[in-house]
């Protein structure tokens, strides 16, 4: 399906990167939001709040981030594309509803613009603290995908990508921004809407009575019914069997965890997006995503012209980690460089999955501003020694 | 008495609000005594005695003993987090507004962990029925004090008495502007159909606080008897007063127990707010690519 051509601005715009968040979000077909103001990503709800009467939806601004975390839930189960957006304070507040977005299902984006933490922190200066968080900070165990732009161009793609992903898959994707890819203002083109793929929700053909909410074939994601539709619908945030029927019990808590992992695994080829350039042969690869990406892209080049082979490993999709491609990887480098901006979260990731095959190099940052590009060339140096 | 004079008889050995039931998920997880369940009685006939597609109508619930009764209604249900019952059905009713949206939950949930959401959705008039089970207490986890406790009643947090004062709930959602509020004891099954039956057509946010006995633990705890003492207490106890005004009708330990609608007034509800403010900003158009 593509996207509503009344929903799309077609053109060449030079926009933030929130606005073409935004942008994003209605070409993929986002009618609705609910949202609590925080810095530095509130922009995306305004610009909002302003296109979407435009196409007969509406945005609603809750009397807090808990509010508006499950407001989106309700209005997807309505049968809705929505999402809520969001900075470190208000996205710790929302956790507790991506769990129950992971546990029942339920298609929706999370636009985290991350600014300096832990608590207020830095509310309009950058960061990428909240990284970890996004994957691990709700209870339980569960999968989410986050996706990682470095410009505002992708912050309107990965926004399209985003609802996109949430819907073939079923559970919340995060839309991991930083306040300086939400705030930085860049040439931004917006594709025609017939060029604009925009994935359906997987509703069901099957009659009330013969859907079972949760029964699944081989991608192990289940198909999709609205309320109002009189398929007596039981959605609930406990361990639930098919029919979607609470029962307390380790056999069903099994197959429903299980599964929701290994949904995500099944997956992994297609969730596979790094922006990838001279890792053959290279002897130091930077690992890196968002704005820090492009200030690693600056370090790359220094490391280049001083005759070192550096390669690059964006990161667009950050979870789930491209295990694959780093274990690849690992046996053919001598370092990975790790810069990002805190104290070291998805280095973590990368020196579990390397096991010890080639040196990893940890660059962090407190946040506040961004690397300094000697920094991580110095980093690149000690790599290929 | 033949079997013909039977009423009973007549309607056949099936309880007649089998059709609003899912059978399967009975037996339900409440206490011999407890009154949600005699508050689900009424409710299932309000529902079968309104006329409404039953097709397009919505319970959803927060966490609790109160929680529970979306799990037994068989409507489109929704169990969702504690205390965000509110705001999920908020969002349900604004991306459709064909559905009759009902939050169900208990005393807990909805005014204290829920409290903001309860306040802000009387505000904002969103047009949702709101069913809040007060027993006085938090039941689900073994009998702790709530914002409801009144007087000095003991509880498991409040081994001493407790102190702080309770909640005065149909006051609260009057003063944020609710449409409809109402309140009534487990003991006025008939009036409390009715005033579901009412709110289920009212347009605008409505509230009904439904006074109920935990047996178990509020009862237990405080010396008060059984389910059936807890009848005969509200059954004295209660005085029906319509239109009483809200901040008249605290409940005060041994003293009257004010029921009735306090609240039936009209106004423009959320959805009918924005249409207005928007006037031709807002084009009708419907999702094309949900």
């Amino acid at each position: 399906m593509n996207a509503d051509p009344a929903a799309v601005r077609e053109g060449t715009h030079f926009m933030n990167g929130d606005a073409a968040a935004c942008e994003g979000a209605l070409a993929a077909g986002a009618r609705f939001a609910a949202g609590y103001p925080i810095t530095p990503s509130t922009e995306i709800v305004e610009r909002f709040a302003s296109r979407v009467p435009e196409v007969g939806g509406l945005f609603i601004q809750m009397e807090d981030e808990l509010a508006a975390s499950i407001a989106i839930q309700g209005m997807v189960w309505a049968g809705a594309k929505s999402f809520t957006v969001t900075s470190g304070p208000g996205f710790s507040l929302m956790m507790e509803h991506i769990g129950y977005a992971a546990m029942t299902e339920t298609p929706c984006v999370f636009m985290d613009v991350q600014r300096g933490g832990p608590s207020t922190g830095l509310p309009t200066l950058p960061a990428q603290g909240d990284m970890m968080q996004a994957r691990f900070g709700s209870h339980g165990d569960y999968q989410v995908i986050a996706l990682c732009p470095n410009s505002p161009q992708e912050c309107f793609e990965l926004s399209v990508k985003s609802f996109n992903l949430a819907e073939r898959y079923r559970l919340p994707v995060m839309l991991m921004m930083d306040e300086c890819v939400g705030h930085m203002t860049e040439k931004v083109v917006v594709p025609a809407a017939e060029k604009i793929y925009v994935e359906p929700r997987r509703r069901t053909a099957k009659a009330p009575g013969d859907y079972r909410a949760y029964e699944c074939g081989p991608d192990l994601v289940p198909e999709m019914a609205h309320a109002g539709e009189g398929h007596h619908l039981y959605v609930t945030g406990l361990t639930h069997d098919k029919r979607g029927y609470p029962v307390m019990n380790p056999a069903t808590q099994r197959e429903l965890v299980t599964r929701l992992f290994d949904k995500i695994k099944l997956a992994k080829n297609d969730l596979l997006m790094v922006d990838e350039d001279q890792t053959e042969g290279a002897d130091v690869v930077v690992v890196s995503f968002g704005i820090t990406s492009r200030v690693a892209e600056r370090a790359i080049q220094m490391a280049r012209a001083k005759g070192m082979k550096v390669g690059r490993l964006r990161l667009i999709c950050v979870w789930p980690f491209p295990e694959d491609k780093i274990a690849a990887l690992a046996s053919r480098i001598k370092a990975f460089v790790v810069p990002e901006l805190n104290m070291g979260q998805v280095v973590l990731e990368v020196e579990r999955t390397v096991a010890g095959r080639c040196r990893t190099i940890s660059v962090p940052h407190p946040g506040g501003t961004v690397h300094k590009p000697e920094d991580i060339l110095a980093a690149i140096e000690r790599g290929a020694r | 008495m033949s079997d013909s004079d039977c009423n009973l008889c007549a309607i056949g050995p099936a309880n007649p609000v089998e059709s609003v039931l899912r059978l399967d998920r009975i037996p339900t997880i409440w206490c011999p005594g407890c009154g949600i369940g005699t508050s689900v009685n009424s409710f299932a006939f309000a529902l079968m005695n309104s006329g409404l597609d039953l097709k397009k109508v919505v319970i959803v619930s927060g966490i609790g003993c109160s929680g529970r009764v979306s799990g037994y209604v068989d409507l489109d249900a929704f169990h969702t987090t504690h205390g965000r019952a509110i705001p999920f059905a908020t969002g349900l009713k604004l991306a459709n507004p064909e559905l009759t949206v009902i939050v169900y939950s208990g005393d807990g949930d909805l005014t204290s962990i829920g409290g903001n959401h309860l306040i802000h959705a009387a505000r904002r008039n969103v047009d949702i029925k709101v069913f809040c089970v007060n027993n006085m207490i938090y039941a689900m986890t073994g009998g702790q004090a709530a914002a409801t406790t009144p007087g000095a009643a003991l509880s498991t947090t409040t081994p001493y008495g407790c102190f702080e004062p309770d909640l005065n709930i149909p006051h609260l959602v009057d003063a944020a502007g609710a449409c409809y509020v109402a309140r009534w004891t487990t003991y006025h099954v008939k009036q409390l159909e009715r005033s579901m039956g009412e709110a289920l057509k009212k347009k605008g946010f409505s509230f009904i606080e439904i006074l109920s006995p935990c047996p178990t633990y509020f009862q237990r705890k405080n010396n008060m008897g059984d389910g059936l003492a807890a009848m005969e207490d509200y059954k004295k106890r209660s005085k029906i007063r319509n239109g009483a005004p809200t901040g008249e009708i605290a409940i005060v330990p041994g003293g009257d127990i004010i029921v009735g609608k306090f609240v039936d007034r009209e106004r423009l509800d959320y959805l009918a707010l924005m249409r207005q403010q928007l006037g031709s900003h807002y084009h009708e158009r419907g999702c094309q690519t949900c």
